[in-house]
């Protein structure tokens, strides 16, 4: 009778060994990075060019990188960015992206980088889902 | 400066962004990759559809 409980709670812990939200920060810092750390070799790969390529379009775009929080809009547009984790730093440090938005082409970039970020976001929500076990 | 037509660039971000939906959104590859169509065709569909919208209000 003792050895029963412990043949159930042994395959649950498997996915709660070491530091839980690892693929959180790593998707987030790298995008598909979560999903590479769980072995999802594929599904990373798909998220991380689909992330990757929406926000190198809108740095070829010339969409804006915001910079500061002057007001609420451009709060959330920061917000937004700050999901790209390196990306977005490295798109600071280099100076890539437009600092004022002149034409439509711009604006259709500035919305690329920022779901490229919110997209990211959700990837690494999903990385840190599959590490809990409540994803499969 | 990389400058897509419009419907082109509604393309790409319908792509994009129903290729995460669709992995994060459901747990088996197959529904993934239904899901990531639905998605993609109601990002194209509602884009013509509102197009043609704002075409006829603009007269």
């Amino acid at each position: 009778m003792a050895t029963a409980p412990n043949k159930t709670a042994a395959p649950s812990q498997g996915p709660q060994q070491g530091f839980v939200y690892l693929p959180l920060i790593a998707g987030w810092l790298v995008p598909g990075a979560g999903h590479f750390l769980l072995r999802k070799w594929v599904r990373g790969a798909l998220l991380s060019a689909s992330i990757v390529c929406m926000f190198a379009l809108g740095i070829a775009m010339q969409g804006k990188l915001y910079t500061g929080a002057q007001d609420i809009l451009e709060m959330l547009g920061m917000v937004g960015d700050l999901g790209n984790g390196l990306l977005f730093f490295l798109g600071r440090t280099f100076g890539l992206g437009a600092q004022h938005v002149m034409i439509t082409t711009q604006d259709y970039g500035t919305k690329f980088i920022v779901v490229a970020g919110l997209l990211n976001v959700i990837a690494a929500v999903d990385a840190h889902n599959l590490r809990t076990g409540r994803k499969q | 400066m990389y400058q897509p037509s419009h419907f082109t660039a509604v393309l790409l971000f319908a792509l994009f962004a129903s290729t995460v939906f669709g992995i994060t959104m459901r747990d088996t590859p197959r529904r993934m990759f239904r899901y990531g169509l639905y998605c993609f065709a109601l990002f194209i569909g509602s884009t013509i559809v509102l197009s043609w919208v704002m075409f006829f209000i603009a007269r």
